[in-house]
């Protein structure tokens, strides 16, 4: 898992290097059965394209189409998702865990 | 995340040098601290303590919510001596996280048959070592009972600061052991290192319990405080 974070964050040094608009979304915080610890972590370019995860696949869409806005605006934004919460449910975070996600601008 | 602080947690990270970013969570500024800086940062203990924990966490300090994230060098085993031990030690240490490497000149022990899908280097600790990286992230095991082979590894372990340095053998063979080391320029401190005889004291007979009690210890000294450490050993 580390060395595989490890390529996630050499590829948002890549991307961005390369001129691309790169964001990086980080779980900061997880109660009840959450699939991935805080500290995981993804990572997604302007085109769209995404390495790493969150979630273990549960959430990942939601969290992509929400860093695309950051990329735009620069400003970082704190996600939440869980079973309480009708979008998460509707993604999908089917464990039943709840999960919060830091989502920043690289660069 | 600014890219300057990007690019120094890469260069932390392949350096194998442990740090954590500590993270704003409502301003979104951040910082990069290095471990060789904790001691002199408002949130050592903190940090000190998500660090041998190798968790990250959230904290509150100076009315601002933090987020801080560890990023710790993936743990190192190395085993010196392909033996029974060490053919349990390896697959249970991976199953644990560690990057495993075995060592034994003796290519009757140092044989894929005997350690599928471990990575086995069959030369003497002086050609075998240098190039593995041991560093202070590296549990060390010297497991082979013979002396030619155990004390330069043990020699290599203390130089490169491991974190952990455990050898098998008696009480009256560690003393022995001792001795010879000291007559290496060993210091008295380096000695005091070894644990000896390896592993915690569960009463393992077999290879597979001794590799149990080796794992339990090197657990223990990677994440108990100092304190505690003294009392579990």
């Amino acid at each position: 898992m580390l060395d595989r974070d490890e390529d996630i964050l050499k590829a948002a040094e890549d991307w961005q290097k390369a001129g691309r608009g790169v964001a990086l979304a980080t779980v900061v915080e997880t109660w009840g059965s959450a699939p991935r610890p805080a500290g995981s972590s993804l990572v997604i370019n302007d085109e769209g394209t995404f390495l790493g995860s969150v979630s273990g696949g549960c959430v990942e869409g939601a969290v992509v189409t929400e860093a695309m806005d950051v990329i735009q605006s620069g400003k970082p934004r704190m996600l939440e998702f869980g079973v309480a919460d009708e979008t998460a449910w509707n993604v999908g975070l089917s464990c039943g865990g709840t999960i919060r996600v830091f989502v920043e601008k690289v660069g | 995340m600014k890219l300057e602080i990007l690019h120094e947690l890469n260069a932390e990270r392949a350096a194998r040098r442990p740090v954590i970013l500590v993270t704003d969570t409502e301003s979104g500024e951040q910082r990069l601290v290095k471990a060789r800086d904790f001691a002199r940062d408002p949130l050592g203990a903190e940090l000190e303590k998500q660090l041998r924990m190798g968790k990250s966490a959230n904290v509150e300090a100076g009315g601002k919510k933090l987020f801080l994230n560890v990023y710790a060098p993936t743990a190192k085993l190395v085993i010196v001596g392909a033996v029974h031990i060490s053919q349990a030690l390896a697959p249970l240490a991976r199953s644990l996280g560690y990057d495993v490497t075995v060592v034994d000149p003796r290519t009757a022990f140092a044989s894929p048959e005997r350690f599928p899908d471990i990575p086995l280097v069959a030369e003497w600790p002086e050609i075998a070592l240098p190039p593995l990286n041991v560093d202070p992230y590296t549990a060390f095991v010297a497991v082979t009972h013979d002396p030619k082979i155990d004390d330069p590894a043990l020699l290599h372990a203390f130089e490169r600061r491991c974190f952990y340095i455990g050898a098998l053998g008696s009480r009256k063979t560690h003393a022995k052991r001792g001795d010879r080391l000291r007559a290496q320029g060993a210091t008295e401190s380096d000695i005091a290192r070894i644990h000896a005889p390896i592993g915690l004291a569960i009463g393992a007979v077999s290879p597979s319990e001794i590799a149990v009690a080796i794992m339990a210890e090197i657990t223990a000294v990677l994440r108990l405080p100092p304190k505690q450490k003294e009392e579990a050993a």
